[in-house]
Formats: C-alpha cells, structure tokens, sequence
C-alpha cells in the first residue's frame, strides 16, 4: 500500500501536478488536523480531569469541530471603527500561511516530501519567524492598548524562545552537517537508539537537548505553560481581543498548526522521523505515530503545569535553556572535533 | 552553580512527578454524572418535599389524619383530611395536599408526626413551569407508589432479577421506584452543550 502510494507520488512529481497536489493536501491535512486538535484537546482535557469532555455531537463529540467551525463562520467578521483595516484582515492569513509553506519540507515519508530542497531547515526557520510578527500586527492593527500589550508580550517571549532554539538546531546541524531534513532522517535509519535523541557518543546531553527543543517549541506556539499571551482566565484573548468569526478562527487554526509543525520537527530532528524504531516497516505511520505523541505530549503538559509567571519565563529562558543549550553547542562541537580527530 | 544545578535537576524532577499523575489520572474512569441522561441518589438524610409512608403491611399510608402535622407547620401548606372507615379502629387519611410554594422545608411536620407517617422524599427533580405542579397531592402519590410496588412485587415473582433503572430515585426495598407525579424536570428538553470557544 506505502509502495503504491509512493509509485502514485512519483508519477504525479512533475512540476505542476506536484504543487497542486502539495497545496490542496497539505490544506486539507492542516485544515482537519487544526479542527480535530481542538477536539483532542477538549477531549484530553476532559479526560486529564475524569470529565468525559465532547459527547453530544456526533459519536464521542466527533463532529464538535465542525460544529465549532460552522458557528465560527457563521458570525459576524467585526472590524472595529478606527483599526487599520488591511492588516487587521492580513494578519491571520499572514500566521497561517508560513505554517503551510514550512510544511512543504516535511518529509513525512521516505518519498513523501513536497520539496526536498536542501536548506529546508532554515527555509522552517525563516518562516516560522513571520507568525510572531504576524501576532504583533494583529494585535497593533486592532487599534486596542490590551492587545498592543499582549502582542509586545508575545513578541518578548518568543525573542527570548528564538535564541535556544536556534542555538539547538545549530548543534543538530553540527551533528548531522546536513540542513536537508530528509537526509537528516535517513541518517537515523535503523533501531531507536540510532535516532538524534539517543546520539549520545556525539553529545552525551543529547536527550537534554530535545527537552530544551520540545521547551521552546511549546513556548514559540504558546503553549501552556508558557501561554500568557491567550491567557483566557486573565486576559479576553490576548492580541486577538478584537477578532471575532473566523478572523479569530484562522488565529486559532494557525496555533495548532504550529503545533503540528513543532511537533512533526521535533520528530524529524530527534525522533527519527518516519524511520521505525524496531528497524523495519519505516514509513509514514512511524512518522504519524512520532508525530501524534508529541501532540498529545503537549496536551497533557498543557493540563499538567500551571502558567508560569513573565519573569519565570523569562529566566527559564535566559538564565536555564540558554546556558545549557550553548553549553551542548560546545559540548558536541567538540566532540565532534575529537571524533574527527580519531578518524583521521 | 552546584545549588542552581541542584535546583534545575531536582525542578524536572516534580515536572516528571506532575505528569505522572496527570496520566494516571487521565486512565481512570470519568466521574461525571450526565445530569439529564442520569441523575444522583440523594443520601438518605436529604430533606426534600415530604412523602407519606406507605405501611408495608397493608399497603395503605400509615397515616391516620391526626392532623398534627397541618397544626405543627408555620406556613400552612398542609392540608390533611381523614375518614373512619367502617370497621377499622383508626381513622384512616384520605387527602393529603401540600402547598410546596409555600413550604420552607422546616421539617416541623416531620417532628411533630408521633407514627412515622410522613418523611423526607429524596426527590430533588423539582423543576417546572407551572406553579401548579408544586400543589402536590400527597395520598395520590402514594397510591401510585403502592401500584408501582405491587407491579414490581409481580415481576420479581414471576422473574427472579430485575434490573433496578439507574434513573429511580432512591427508595426502600418496601416502597420501590416511582416517577415523581407531580413534578416532571422541566430541564430534560435543554440539554447543556459545552461551551465551544
């Protein structure tokens, strides 16, 4: 069936077919992904606190997003007297497509990429930087001071988040000394202890260094516990207040999205990607199965840990993740350089 | 630098104990009642809306329209009439109406009640749109208690197990299930629905 499917992908990788296919899969995989996380979400949440969360709509409240969805769209789309109209309706867009564009490197199986271009880690990079200005606009362009501050904050926290992050994957470029996401799969190929997470003789802190990637991962999406920006006991919505109907919608979409992209990364630089961790049958499952925990990891650290004070964020960030994760940039450069050492 | 080493170690430590038992929660049964589709037995010493006992013996209500209980009570919401019937030696209750709109479930009655005749129901259904409904007719009550019994007697005899609905109100094994008469939950038809964001 994976062969068929992939034989089918081949046939159809000429250039205009294979854009088009990109673009309505990817859409509608985004799309039902973002619509069915809120349901794990409510649905998770539900069950972390012994509710049974969803039930009335459809089996196991399955169509509850959709339900979601249409009211959503249904409403009204407000644009409030005195905003700046254009980029008041640009900014969601401008959150959600570099979620779509990112994903286009992906590569979710062994031939299951849309582009396998070579620099697709930096391309992930570039892009994922343009959701954060894309919150700020939002919440500058609606003409409201609690979303111009919540927007500021965002924009702080995931400044303070870019730089671990960053400082991790160039120690997962160090180690693999390729950007190429694919290739960087490929050379986990085997059981998991090949996988980057378990790379130890390269980087002995390399399970600390997920921690540090998963950490800012929740904290660039903002996630609990790092979701002072939407925090919805606190504050109305954070730098959405003044979006309604599916302005707010897309926003919203455009968080799990990310999520989904943090995730399905996290799955390729550490977890080994669609690669199986017995050795065989790797495929596209694996990578979904990886991929899946990871989303469902978020989930529960979100019903786990209380939100974290601004300060504590902060000095999380600069006084903790930073340090080490420098500290595993040098440690594994070195390394790295010892090793080459002894080859040669 | 030792203590802060400590203190991130020992940090992700809790995170990893708090998440232990996050999931171990998220594993166990729900504890949620879906309240229109299920409701709760109340405990025995609720204090709804007073009912009359019913003897067991007999199958009629103990009570014998003393009438101490329509004196005891400070808001007059008992009305209680009772007749001799020919060749018994008490009186025997043949209306038994209370007002609950104006009842404050003190519980004077009960007190004041020398035979155990009246007591607290466990009905806690008490919703509805007419101001009527609250203008309960206690000795009907009863009587379609007995005949629920009587019919539940019946089946127990002809079958031996008979699945108890998880809907009843509580009751004895004496005085068995009974749909409330007069006051139906007005709520069953507006089913909550979760918030959606």
């Amino acid at each position: 069936m994976t062969q068929a499917l992939s034989n089918l992908f081949k046939l159809l990788s000429t250039e205009p077919y294979r854009l088009v296919l990109f673009l309505c899969g990817m859409m509608a995989f985004v799309g039902l992904n973002a619509a069915y996380l809120v349901w794990v979400e409510r649905k998770g949440a539900a069950r972390f606190q012994r509710r049974p969360g969803p039930t009335e709509v459809g089996w196991a409240g399955l169509l509850q997003p959709i339900a979601d969805a249409a009211k959503l769209m249904s409403k009204q789309l407000i644009v409030p007297a005195g905003v700046d109209t254009t980029l008041f309706r640009v900014a969601p867009l401008l959150m959600m497509s570099p979620v779509l564009m990112s994903l286009a490197v992906i590569p979710w199986g062994e031939n299951l990429a849309a582009r396998n271009i070579n620099v697709g880690l930096l391309m992930i990079f570039a892009f994922g930087s343009i959701n954060v200005m894309a919150i700020m606009l939002g919440g500058w362009a609606s003409r409201n001071k609690y979303a111009i501050i919540s927007a500021a904050r965002v924009v702080s926290q995931n400044v303070a988040y870019e730089i671990p992050m960053l400082l991790v994957v160039i120690t997962m470029i160090m180690v693999t000394g390729t950007m190429n996401l694919n290739e960087i799969v490929q050379q986990q190929a085997g059981a998991f202890w090949h996988w980057n997470i378990f790379r130890v003789w390269v980087n002995p802190l390399m399970p600390v260094t997920f921690l540090i990637f998963y950490t800012c991962m929740l904290a660039e999406t903002n996630r609990a516990p790092f979701d002072m920006a939407e925090a919805e006991s606190e504050l109305v919505a954070g730098a959405y207040t003044e979006y309604s109907g599916m302005g707010f919608g897309v926003f919203f979409m455009a968080e799990y999205a990310n999520i989904l992209l943090g995730c399905a990364l996290g799955t390729v630089l550490f977890l080994g990607g669609w690669q199986s961790p017995i050795g065989v049958f790797s495929g596209v499952v694996w990578f979904l199965v990886k991929m899946y925990f990871l989303v469902f990891s978020v989930v529960w650290i979100r019903w786990t840990f209380p939100r974290t004070q601004f300060y504590g964020l902060l000095n999380l960030s600069w006084k903790i993740l930073i340090p080490v994760s420098l500290l595993t940039l040098i440690l594994s450069s070195g390394m790295i350089k010892l090793l080459k050492l002894f080859h040669a | 630098m030792k203590n802060s080493l400590k203190e991130i170690v020992t940090g992700f430590g809790s995170l990893v104990t708090g998440m232990k038992i996050t999931l171990g929660q998220f594993f166990k049964p729900s504890v949620t009642v879906q309240y229109p589709h299920e409701s709760l037995k109340m405990a025995t010493r609720f204090r709804g809306h007073i009912e009359l006992v019913r003897d067991p013996e007999t199958g009629k209500p103990k009570c014998f329209a003393c009438k101490l209980c329509e004196r005891a009570c400070p808001s007059d919401c008992i009305t209680v009439d009772g007749a001799k019937l020919d060749g018994a030696k008490k009186k025997s209750v043949t209306e038994y109406m209370l007002d609950f709109t104006k009842c404050s479930l003190c519980g004077s009655c009960v007190e004041a009640c020398r035979d155990g005749a009246i007591r607290f129901s466990r009905e806690y259904n008490l919703a509805s749109t007419s101001k009527e409904q609250f203008i309960m007719d206690l000795f009907k009550r009863l009587e379609v208690e007995s005949q629920e019994a009587e019919r539940l007697q019946a089946t127990v005899n002809s079958q031996a197990p008979v699945p108890e609905a998880n809907t009843a109100p509580p009751s004895t094994a004496s005085a068995p299930p009974l749909s409330a008469v007069p006051a139906q939950p007005a709520a069953l038809d507006s089913q909550p629905t979760a918030a959606a964001k």
